[in-house]
């Protein structure tokens, strides 16, 4: 029965010995990050004292019972006491835990306001979940993005080397300023899904047709990467979060180029909706929109998944009259997870989506659809 | 507990044995017959379940999309978690109490017999449904043993209407069964066998039946609602008809956490009846133990919401939430005390039984800190859907619930065989269970608080050096189990030394006064109670 012994000490070695290796480096693999805002210091705080609290009494209790284990045992002739039943010592093990759990209330009650107070907040971001990308909205600046996931697919079926920041990725990283306390709304289009950003010690749900608060005020200049933390959906896995902290000289400076870079785009738009694009323009931009934002459901192949997500290739809306076609990629479906990609892709991309979807797989229908012709459906409001 | 049984020979008994053949076991209404039953169907789903474990371990054993789709991943794990649930781990505790609570309390059989056999014949047929649902078109359920709405209404495939049917058909099992119970202890007690004498088993499932006749119905109706929100355009769960999401989560985990006491509560009572044997004395405060566990099922109704503390609760509800959850860590630590100082200058030997015991309250207690930990609210944002909580919860299940059904087996089995186990499997069992199930959980805590969440198929690199040692310690433990299925078929076919009644020397209660293995009828007349 040694080896019992010895296993459970090593078990107790393990437990104790982690956090020692676990405090040298920032980030650990096995620890809580301490984070770059001053609330997650105090969370990692909270956390290191209720581990070290456990640790203390899991080595009394577990040091008594492995004590009896050893020589209270009946292969060495010990003889059973009788005592049962003492008022004290229950009374005793029910008070003093109850005045340690005072003591831990203490300062996570202090904690837990602070990070619930969100009011004098210097930048409001509305943070909206769909399935499955994040959407931004820099309140009161006009400023607005989808962030998707942007490792690549061959990444994750294994032909390519995995890259360092393997899933935890994305096209457009959501732009903070530091120093600057930062207000979050969260809401969603469809499921629940639960927006996270470990070094901010930030993880609130986003819940659709309701908005929750959160805030954050960061120290350091730097990337910081975090995922969706509630199942939504197949694609869960898939929707990282990414923040890149800046100073606030350069997030000034940022600003005044994203605005710029709007009014670019909406002239590009004017530019476009005059002109007529060739079929394998088209078609490359189409495959592009298709494999970032249509592929996770409808899958590359055009299939779907049966039962789940309808197939396109052989679809009526596909085979049908075009108008339909744009006017559900444009509105979307209600009830369903078909999203409305009116606000998420540009005149141009949705021509261009949808003149692959009724060329590809085989299909060459041979009809060209042009940004002007998505402009026409929109402004007949169908 | 002193008892003078009456001496009358089985011939009585044998006027009324089991019937030949499979009806024996189609109509059989003996308590002893419904609870082998209920045993057999539990460990059939635990391996079920198992199974589904396997294919999510392996598809986490290196980062990347290698055996199963993302889709078909959610289904297993929603399928694992539930069947692990509604499957394994209360079937069995309830095939349990089919045997123990009539041979503790001195009762020919249950209260209610016909109940008992529609209760447990039901049962297959809602695992069934379960099951086959994985085969239809679009797959089974996808959405998380914890079924969030809208996920499970708007955004779910149809097999969520087979879903609905099956865990209703689950919950109505499970009413029985505590109806049954609660009967049985009510008016079944031999004559003398008071209150505050009887075995802590019966107690804890005394009170267990409680929670299930309170929380089910709970379940029920959240149920009804996803079918209803789903396919009877209601909008309880949706904000565009006036509903609300997070209302959904609130029904759930008052049904959810009283749930979870629902699998360790019993647990609590086989370990009190298994240290002190094996220390050779009595439970240290027996009366406490009584008024812990009720103090639990009480705070067990009140502590829901620490399940939902990112759902954006007011602050004055977190706090609430925090404060009582930090309060069941109290009645739980009178236990674990209660249970170390039966040891306390014992004079302990370590039959299997017993070394599954200990293995239960050491880890067990991990998962008890575990909890404490993810009670601090600010923390528990950190922890909250990553595999912390997928430790935590895997602790106080698997090396709780599940060691301490083991340990009942091992305790147990004997009586019911009339033969003792094959030891030398059985400390197989013990020890390849032990590591593996340690290699499997504990490295969960690391991943999880350096960052990985829950019901992801695939991961970033950073994780996949503990993935892979996680998916080893998983095969391991799955295959350990293997040997256990066949120690247990080894018993059954009655391989083995011979035991006397008093299977273990240091056993207290009334069935280690009958003969082994038990008679197919027992306490035809009550026993006498000093
Ligand atoms: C000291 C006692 C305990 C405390 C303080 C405690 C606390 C908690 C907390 C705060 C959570 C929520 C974590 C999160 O999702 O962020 C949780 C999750 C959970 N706990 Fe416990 N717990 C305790 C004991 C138990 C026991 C005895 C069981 C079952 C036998 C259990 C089963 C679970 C399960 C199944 C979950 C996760 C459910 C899910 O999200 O799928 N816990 N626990
Ligand atoms: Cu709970």
């Amino acid at each position: 029965m040694l080896i019992k012994t010895k296993h459970l000490l090593n078990i107790l070695l393990l437990v104790f010995c982690f956090p020692l290796a676990a405090s040298e480096t920032a980030t650990s693999s096995i620890n809580l990050r301490e984070g770059v805002t001053d609330i997650s210091h105090q969370v990692y705080d909270l956390h290191m004292t209720i581990f070290y609290i456990c640790c203390v009494i899991g080595l009394v209790v577990f040091g008594v019972m492995i004590y009896s284990m050893i020589f209270h045992r009946k292969s060495r002739g010990a003889k059973a006491a009788n005592f049962h039943e003492s008022l004290k010592v229950e009374i005793a093990w029910t008070v003093v835990p109850f005045v340690i759990l005072i003591g831990m209330a203490i300062p996570a009650t202090k904690t837990l306001i602070a990070m619930e107070d969100a009011d004098e907040s210097d930048l409001t971001i509305i943070v909206t979940g769909s399935q499955w990308k994040w959407h931004y909205e820099y309140q009161g600046h006009d400023i607005d993005f989808y962030s998707l996931l942007a490792t690549p697919e061959q990444q994750r079926s294994g032909q390519w080397i995995k890259g360092d920041t393997y899933l935890l990725d994305v096209d457009r990283p959501l732009i903070l300023p530091i120093n600057k306390k930062v207000r979050f709304l969260m809401t969603s289009d469809d499921v629940i899904h639960s927006w996270w950003v470990p070094d901010f010690a930030v993880k609130k749900d986003a819940n659709p047709g309701f908005i929750n608060e959160a805030w954050t005020k960061i120290n350091e200049v730097g990337t910081y990467r975090g995922q969706c933390a509630e199942l939504c959906g197949k694609d869960h896995g898939f929707m990282p979060v990414v923040v890149e902290a800046v100073s606030e000289a350069d997030f000034e400076n940022w600003l005044l180029s994203e605005k710029d870079k709007i009014l670019q785009a909406k002239a590009e738009e004017q530019k476009w909706l005059a002109m007529n694009m060739s079929k394998d323009e088209l078609m490359l931009e189409g495959q592009q929109v298709y494999t970032a934002y249509c592929a996770a459901c409808h899958q590359a192949n055009g299939q779907g998944l049966p039962g789940a997500f309808p197939a396109l290739l052989g679809s009526p809306y596909v085979t049908g009259p075009v108008d339909k076609h744009i006017e559900i990629v444009l509105n979307g479906k209600s009830g369903t997870s078909m999203q409305a990609f009116a606000k998420q892709l540009s005149l141009k991309q949705i021509a261009a989506v949808v003149t692959y979807e009724r060329n590809a797989w085989g299909q060459n229908s041979g009809d060209l659809i042009q940004p002007k012709d998505v402009n026409q459906i929109v402004k007949s409001g169908l | 507990m002193e008892t003078s049984l009456p001496t009358h020979s089985d011939n009585h008994a044998a006027h009324h044995g089991p019937a030949k053949g499979i009806k024996r076991w189609l109509f059989t209404t003996n308590h002893k017959d419904i609870g082998t039953l209920y045993l057999w169907f539990a460990f059939i789903m635990f391996l079920t379940g198992g199974a589904m474990a396997m294919v999510i371990r392996a598809e986490l054993f290196q980062p990347g999309l290698q055996i199963v789709e993302p889709h078909f991943f959610n289904q297993m794990t929603t399928v694992h978690g539930l069947i692990m649930v509604f499957g394994a781990v209360m079937p069995a505790f309830t095939g349990l109490a089919n045997w123990l609570i009539p041979l503790m309390i001195g009762a020919p059989d249950m209260a209610l017999p016909r109940m008992n056999n529609l209760s447990f014949w039901i049962l297959p047929f809602a695992f069934l449904i379960l099951l086959m649902s994985l085969f239809m078109e679009g797959g089974g359920p996808a959405f998380g043993w914890t079924f969030y709405a809208p996920l499970s209404t708007t955004y779910s495939g149809d097999s969520t209407a087979l879903f609905v049917f099956s865990v209703h058909i689950m919950g109505i099992s499970s009413i029985m069964g505590a109806i049954n119970v609660i009967v049985t202890i009510f008016n079944m007690r031999a004559p003398g066998m008071t209150w505050m004498k009887l075995p802590l088993f019966v107690w804890t499932w005394f009170i267990t039946a409680y929670l299930l006749i309170a929380v089910m119905p709970v379940l029920a109706g959240a149920v009804t609602m996803v079918l209803t929100d789903k396919y009877f355009g209601t909008s309880f769960f949706s904000a565009a008809g006036g509903g609300d999401p997070v209302l959904f989560q609130h029904i759930f985990w008052f049904f959810g956490h009283p749930e979870v006491y629902i699998m360790i509560l019993p647990a609590f009572g086989i370990i009190s009846a298994i240290v002190p044997t094996f220390s050779r004395k009595k439970l240290f405060g027996y009366s406490s133990m009584v008024y812990a566990t009720a103090s639990i099922a009480f705070l067990s109704f009140i502590v829901w919401a620490h399940h939902m503390f990112t759902t954006g609760m007011p602050v004055a509800a977190e706090l609430f939430f925090m404060y009582c959850t930090m309060l069941i860590s109290v009645p739980t630590g009178v236990k674990v005390f209660n249970w170390v100082a039966t040891m306390w200058r014992g004079s302990i030997s370590f039959e299997v039984p017993m070394m599954f015991a200990i293995a239960f309250i050491i880890l067990f207690t991990f998962g008890g800190f575990s909890g404490l930990m993810l009670a601090i609210t600010p923390v528990d944002f950190q922890y909250h859907d990553t595999y912390f909580v997928v430790a935590h919860f895997h602790y106080v299940l698997v090396t709780g619930a599940i060691f301490s059904l083991i340990a009942a087996t091992y305790y147990w089995l004997p009586k019911w065989t009339g033969v003792m186990y094959d030891n030398k499997l059985a400390k197989w069992h013990f020890w390849c269970s032990l590591i593996s199930v340690n290699v499997l959980f504990f490295p969960m805590h690391f991943v999880g608080l350096a960052g990985m969440p829950r019901r992801i198929p695939d991961y970033s690199i950073q994780f996949a050096d503990w993935n892979q040692i996680i998916s080893l310690g998983g095969f391991a433990f799955g295959l350990s189990q293997l040997i256990f299925l066949a120690l247990l078929i080894k018993a059954c076919r009655k391989k083995g030394e011979p035991v006397p009644a008093k299977v273990w020397d240091g056993a207290e209660g009334l069935e280690w006064d009958l003969p082994s293995p038990t008679p197919y009828h027992t306490f035809s007349t009550p026993p006498k109670i000093k």
